[in-house]
């Protein structure tokens, strides 16, 4: 079951890394970072069936800070719809110079 | 490892990578979601049947319950269901490019690691009777300092959340409570 799991672990986190990649919703990116988590979690509870209940407990810690990501950051999307009137990272280039 | 089992665990993976590949591939923004919650429903069968219990009904509650709802609550608090908004959401080529490598090096890794064959836990390591049991015991006796300062971190997370997401006055004046 670890190695399957492990399997699945890894084709999330890609599918994860390709939505960053080529998404440009900021929303939509977002969820991708989410989803990528979720892979790692997934590669936690599989290993501590092997090594112990630390990766459980680490899981609850990810968790956690997932949560707090996501108020901030979104609170830091809100922000950007109100200046910009959108959230497409096209029209977010402020860096670009 | 009984075969009701085996089906199952493939069954709820397949299910798990086919709503996240749907979950990349929608233009709205509330299907996407929608899909993403679907994911992590399937995650939280694995993780029970990894026997891990308690991280599964975390799982339903945080993830599923009440950060997904967080996302869809923003996506119609700034009106971005409609499709026309999204049509071209997907990046050209350069993006498309950087994607395809990305994957490739992830699924070469992938590759790599399926060489290894992890060594399955014996027979002797039955699943815990209860299952809240070990959890408990090492985020309260080991990792209790670490447990104490996420409350911090939850609370800077709150406070932070409420003065980005706060209206200033249009004047660029920023006193609190000028403008609510």
């Amino acid at each position: 079951m670890i190695t399957e799991s492990l399997f699945f672990s890894a084709i999330l986190f890609a599918i994860g890394a390709i939505g960053v990649l080529t998404r440009r919703n900021a929303i939509i990116i977002f969820m991708c970072v989410e989803l990528m988590l979720n892979a790692v979690n997934l590669s936690f509870v599989a290993l501590s069936k092997l090594h112990g209940v630390a990766g459980q407990t680490f899981v609850i810690f990810v968790m956690t800070v997932a949560a707090a990501e996501a108020a901030v950051g979104l609170a830091i999307i809100i922000a950007v719809f109100r200046h910009f009137k959108s959230v497409d990272l096209r029209n977010i280039n402020l860096l670009k110079g | 490892m009984p075969l009701f089992y085996t089906f199952n665990f493939y069954l709820f993976g397949i299910i798990a990578i086919a709503s996240a590949l749907a979950f990349v591939t929608r233009k709205s923004p509330v299907a996407a979601a929608l899909w993403l919650v679907n994911t992590m429903f399937s995650l939280a069968a694995l993780y029970v049947m990894l026997d891990a219990h308690f991280i599964g009904v975390i799982q339903v509650l945080v993830y599923a319950g009440a950060i997904m709802v967080v996302f869809l609550f923003v996506v119609m608090l700034l009106n971005l269901g409609q499709g026309s908004a999204t049509t071209t959401d997907i990046r050209a080529w350069r993006g498309r490019l950087a994607a395809g490598a990305v994957g490739v090096v992830l699924v070469a890794q992938l590759l790599t690691m399926l060489r290894v064959r992890l060594p399955e836990p014996g027979p002797d390591a039955a699943p815990p009777v209860n299952a809240i049991t070990g959890v408990a015991d090492s985020l309260f006796t080991e990792n209790l300092v670490a447990f104490e300062l996420t409350s911090v971190l939850l609370l800077a997370a709150i406070v932070g959340a409420v003065v980005l997401a706060r209206r200033t006055a249009p004047d660029g004046a920023d006193e609190p409570g000028a403008d609510a």
